[in-house]
């Protein structure tokens, strides 16, 4: 098959106000699997608009692919991923297997990181971005983190809040100071 | 060291820009900054698998997750789920909300003055088949008004969420019916530049697959990124 032949991808279209109806019911259903304290992160934030106004209708996805042998209940709900919505604040709450460093092609490792996508009333198509966390020696390395501009790369760092439950804090700025790294698709 | 792949951007015109003023709410929330080209890692090419267990029985009729019948005109909603080269999906988790007849969304967010109707939520889910088909039963959902301009209206239309090959496959788009008026007075619709792409957010009429003296059917296609050298499951799996 030539490329001439490719199919074009379907267009993407907002979210809109009114997502819980249809995508709630996977927030928040799926057990932590390994839930001890080293195996568990949560990452807390807020995503904000262009003015600092919270943003109270976002959906966030985050991605992981899991490296480790398949458990049980993952027919149902697969492990790396999870989903969650900002409340009325514009905040958001995620719990989640500590992703793991995982491998390139050509063997280097990528530091620990999570795929995210933010989907919201406002945006036609949703973001695409990474989130890593603070204190992992991989980061400096990361062969993503080096693509993005030295300046603008702490905003895809979560800042460690709480060593005890392994909490990171992150926002995701959509527009203006501080603006979160996004990448193309 | 090898050279690492990026992701692959869009085709100009057939995906919304991410600032689009007419759409107002696209204003304050779009990033502005340049968007970074991603290397494509073993993180952007697995995505995640969902399993039959998320699914309930009447998932896949909204017209029957109630003691009663909801108002409005019933409606079938079927099409195959592909990939760029035009294979089927199997496996696709396809998530659909939408507003009931009247126009009104079932969520305390909507302060449109129609009425809620008791016998209908408007949310549904299915896996797709081994061919990438999908197919569920609903009613037809009503135009309604909204705050983006002067008497704006959005045209009616069923929300889809789709997640397909990989993470990078995911979709968010929105079915609308064919005939509507007020697709072209829509910016939400007319975020897409190209008038082909547009079009094909447009259902068709399907006679074939309607059921004399009960209810229409609605055909709809949806190609998702990703090609089959994608590879579908999580990380060894």
């Amino acid at each position: 098959m030539t490329d001439d032949s490719r199919l074009i991808p379907a267009g993407s279209q907002t979210v809109g106000p009114f997502f819980s109806i249809g995508l709630d019911y996977l927030i928040d259903r799926a057990p932590v699997l390994h839930a001890d304290k080293a195996g568990r992160i949560e990452v807390r934030g807020r995503v904000l608009d262009r003015d600092g106004t919270p943003v109270p209708d976002a959906v966030l996805e985050f991605w992981s692919p899991r490296l480790t042998v398949s458990t049980p209940n993952q027919d149902q709900y697969p492990s790396g991923f999870r989903r969650t919505a900002t409340d009325i604040n514009g905040n958001f709450a995620v719990a989640a297997m500590r992703p793991a460093a995982a491998p390139l092609e050509d063997g280097r490792m990528q530091a620990p990181h999570m795929l995210v996508l933010v989907f919201a009333r406002g945006l036609l198509r949703h973001l695409l971005t990474r989130v890593y966390f603070e204190n992992e020696p991989g980061n400096t390395a990361d062969a993503v983190l080096k693509e993005v501009p030295a300046e603008r790369r702490a905003t895809l760092i979560a800042r460690l809040e709480n060593h005890q439950t392994n909490s990171y804090q992150w926002d995701v700025r959509l527009q203006g100071q501080n603006e979160t790294v996004f990448f193309a698709w | 060291m090898i050279e690492l792949r990026t992701v692959e951007t869009a085709i100009p015109g057939t995906q919304p820009d991410y600032h689009f003023p007419g759409y107002v709410s696209s204003i304050a929330r779009s990033p502005r900054m340049p968007l970074v080209l991603l290397p494509e890692t073993l993180t952007e090419k697995t995505g995640p698998v969902f399993g039959h267990g998320l699914i309930r029985q009447q998932d896949d009729d909204l017209t029957a997750q109630h003691a009663g019948d909801p108002l409005g005109e019933r409606i079938f909603v079927h099409g195959r789920v592909l990939d760029e080269d035009g294979r089927p999906v199997r496996g696709a988790l396809v998530e659909v909300w939408q507003a009931n007849a009247s126009g009104r969304y079932l969520h305390k967010m909507d302060n449109h003055d129609a009425p809620l109707d008791p016998n209908f939520s408007g949310a549904g889910r299915m896996i797709t088949d081994e061919d990438g088909r999908y197919c569920f039963k609903t009613i037809k959902p009503g135009a309604y008004p909204w705050g983006n301009h002067y008497n704006a209206w959005r045209p009616a239309h069923i929300h889809f969420s789709l997640f397909g090959a990989g993470i990078l496959s995911r979709l968010v788009t929105q079915m609308y019916f064919p005939g509507d008026p007020l697709q072209p007075l829509d910016p939400i619709f007319n975020s897409i530049a190209d008038e082909e792409a547009r079009r094909r957010m447009i259902s068709r009429l399907d006679m074939d697959r309607s059921e004399p003296s009960f209810a229409l059917a609605y055909a709809w296609d949806i190609v998702l990124r990703g090609r089959r050298d994608t590879p579908f499951e999580e990380a060894r799996r």
